[in-house]
């Protein structure tokens, strides 16, 4: 970590400068998320250090048994179902999809491509009016199923992409070997595209679940208090009070964040290391 | 991409193949070669490449007709009501359809203002007249109450008088008049006549701040209503601003990252995916804290001396561009990484050794080849906080809100879904445009994660 010997006193001052200005852009990306995180733990409900002592207060109030803790407990759930379910539809229907685009080549194939890839590009507010005001109408606002059709649809292009990315190092003769070798077209997927393809497939269903668990707006409209979700739950808590519970809240959503994170780099890595090893 | 050439090469084989076939059939007997079943290869070829394709196509129609009907169709379905009408014809048909044959010069003839009269009485016994009341208040503020007002009167004259002595007077209008002066107001009759068609442009003039006059000209609308380019134009500029303050603080990360050896740029790719991953709405709620009068910023800055008293740092623009740069900063940065990380070292060091001080090596050797990842990392940016909502609702101060913001309040608050429709069209329309420069660039398929 030490500017080449041969540089001039201007490169080196430069060199060093770059790593001061990274550094506070760093600390500017980083510092905000670490800083909150201990006040969840402060004793008293005051957003400054030092703080006054140690306690689990506010993460009592989000799992003990009052009534607002109930409420709380409510939200993960519905956070955690719709994110699953959501989850498994997306990557499923998009698995499905990449693996037909990177395939065949037909007319509109662009378009195709462009409404698959949309709901990552119209704003998500339009979505949202959009969705209520259709849903609505056949009975799908306020429902379950209605917050986990249109987290699906806001899931799918992650899928796709990721899946499509994999695909394009696939070396399509595989399939033809196993179709010599007398596997039908399912046992072909599950024996030879799918484990090549898995790291693919695993990560866009973790994007898609982020996209999920972390959606707001389209919760905002779609959902009354049976379905509200820990984003939905802090948005109301943000609007009243601002309340430690909501640090809490904020958190846990971390703590997932992190561990999505981490699952990922690990899949990225392992990619790397395997096609270090096996060349072409 | 490999099955595409078989059925290319099949195509040019066979028309290489077919003349000699036409004028030599025995050459072609010797040349074909058939299956088991007796059918020529190259049909037998042929149809199993179509069988392929079709089940390609096959895998992706789920997919695509789930996001017609759950996305696409309600989205198209939402914007359809920027231009639909329905309120005047469904609460006062005959009215609508009066008004509509009406030439617009003077007053709606008697025979029209007896309809007007008979169903706003109707109107105004099953309390209907309510719906229509709000849809006529959008074109003018007051129409609502006059409405109201003008509805239940002739209603209360007409169970007193009974409906065929309201309805006996030569001059209907001066019974209007008499209610309200402002039925003496042409502009009021065009009004209602403007808003009885099922189909109107009137939400999307308005999205534009125009309107139609009483002689259906097309003009600005008064000042005090003009608010919506102006907003248009505050969240152009304010995403303008985030996305050169996100290419400012991005470009020495990226840069840094590029040209760290690789086992610390992965410890600090950790660093920007953090933020990347954790959910807006807490990063938001993050600067939130941090920024309040009574938070940690305030605090230290105080006890550093930097100023004695809080300093107002969020629920205004300022906050909004801490918290929108910060949310937004990993976008800017990953793409002009993965560009960078493509460009030779030795290039730079090549300018070098032919001459160039280190700032023009720079400027005419790295930086240019910078330039796909600084497009995708800006137009991504750029789009993206287009349509930003959560955070400027939060951290922002009244003045500070964007068009996603308008749009929202319309369809929930005001409940005008006319108007909520109207302005979404126009953000897609925006959206759509920097969309197509971006896919022009960078490529649908080539969008990069993480």
């Amino acid at each position: 970590m030490a500017a080449p010997p041969y540089a001039t006193p201007l490169q080196k001052s430069w060199y060093y400068a770059l790593r001061v200005i990274c550094g506070l852009i760093f600390f500017f990306l980083i510092a905000p998320i670490v800083v909150i995180i201990p006040l969840s733990f402060n004793s008293v409900p005051f957003f400054t250090y030092p703080m006054e002592g140690f306690s689990m207060r506010w993460y009592e109030e989000i799992f003990g048994d009052s009534p607002q803790s109930l409420l709380w407990q409510r939200s993960i759930v519905n956070s955690v179902v719709i994110a699953i379910c959501s989850t498994a539809l997306a990557t499923v229907l998009g698995t499905m999809a990449a693996l037909g685009l990177t395939r065949a080549e037909f007319p509109g194939k662009s378009l195709v491509m462009a409404v698959l890839i949309s709901p990552i590009i119209v704003p998500i507010v339009v979505i949202a009016i959009g969705v209520f005001y259709f849903y609505a109408k056949i009975g799908l606002a306020s429902t379950l199923t209605g917050i986990i059709l249109a987290h699906t649809a806001l899931g799918v292009p992650f899928v796709v992409i990721t899946v499509a990315a994999t695909l394009q190092g696939f070396d399509h003769n595989l399939v033809r070997a196993g179709a010599i070798l007398g596997a039908g077209p399912l046992r072909v997927f599950r024996k030879v595209t799918l484990p090549i393809i898995t790291p693919g497939v695993v990560s866009g269903a973790l994007f898609a679940f982020a996209a999920s668990w972390d959606e707001i707006v389209v919760v905002l409209f779609l959902a009354s208090t049976e379905q509200h979700t820990v984003p939905r739950r802090m948005w109301s808590g943000i609007r009243e009070l601002l309340s430690p519970t909501i640090i809490a809240a904020a958190t846990l959503l971390v703590i997932v964040s992190i561990a999505l994170m981490f699952t990922m780099e690990a899949l990225r890595r392992r990619g790397e290391r395997l096609r270090g090893i096996s060349p072409g | 991409m490999a099955t595409a050439s078989p059925p290319n090469g099949g195509a040019d084989a066979n028309g290489a193949t077919t003349p000699s076939a036409a004028t030599t059939p025995s050459a072609a007997d010797a040349n074909g070669v058939f299956t088991v079943d007796g059918v020529p290869l190259k049909i037998k070829l042929r149809r199993a490449e179509r069988w392929a394709r079709l089940r390609a196509i096959g895998l992706i129609v789920p997919l695509f007709l789930f996001l017609m009907v759950s996305f696409v169709l309600p989205i198209f379905t939402m914007l359809w009501r920027s231009v639909e009408n329905p309120e005047i014809g469904l609460v006062l048909p005959r009215t609508a359809a009066r008004m509509q044959a009406w030439d617009g010069r003077g007053f709606p003839p008697n025979e029209t203002l007896a309809v007007v009269v008979e169903e706003f009485v109707a109107a105004a016994g099953d309390r209907t007249i309510g719906k229509a009341a709000k849809r006529l208040n959008y074109h003018v503020a007051g129409y609502r109450s006059l409405t109201m007002k003008t509805a239940r009167r002739l209603e209360r004259a007409a169970k007193q008088q009974g409906m065929e002595a309201l309805l006996a007077g030569p001059d209907l209008i001066e019974r209007f008049k008499g209610i309200d002066a402002r039925w003496g107001e042409r502009r009021f009759w065009t009004i209602l006549k403007q808003a009885s068609p099922p189909h109107t442009a009137f939400y999307l003039l308005q999205s534009v701040d125009r309107d139609f006059d009483e002689d259906e000209n097309v003009v600005k609308v008064g000042e005090h209503r003009a608010i919506h380019v102006d907003i248009l134009g505050r969240t152009v500029f304010i995403s303008v601003n985030v996305t050169i303050l996100c290419l400012l603080l991005g470009y020495p990360i990226a840069y840094l990252l590029a040209t760290l050896p690789t086992r610390q740029s992965n410890v600090l790719i950790l660093l920007l995916l953090l933020p990347f991953w954790t959910s807006l709405l807490v990063r938001t709620t993050a600067w939130l804290v941090l920024l309040q009068n009574e938070g940690l910023v305030n605090d230290l800055a105080i006890t550093v001396g930097f100023w004695d008293d809080p300093v107002q740092l969020v629920r205004n623009r300022l906050g909004v561009y801490v918290a929108m740069v910060h949310i937004l900063l990993p976008f800017m940065v990953l793409p002009m990484f993965s560009v960078m990380k493509g460009i030779d070292p030795y290039h730079l060091r090549a300018a070098a050794s032919l001459g160039a001080n280190p700032l023009r090596a720079f400027l005419r050797v790295y930086l240019p080849q910078t330039i796909p990842g600084v497009g995708a990392g800006v137009l991504l940016v750029f789009i993206l906080s287009l349509g930003y909502y959560i955070t400027p609702a939060l951290v922002g101060g009244p003045r500070d809100q964007m068009l996603s913001y308008f749009i929202a309040f319309h369809a929930n608050t005001t409940v005008n879904w006319g108007m909520a429709a109207a302005l979404s069209l126009v953000l897609m329309c925006c959206v759509a445009v920097f969309f197509a420069m971006y896919q022009r660039l960078v490529g649908v398929g080539n969008v990069k994660l993480g």
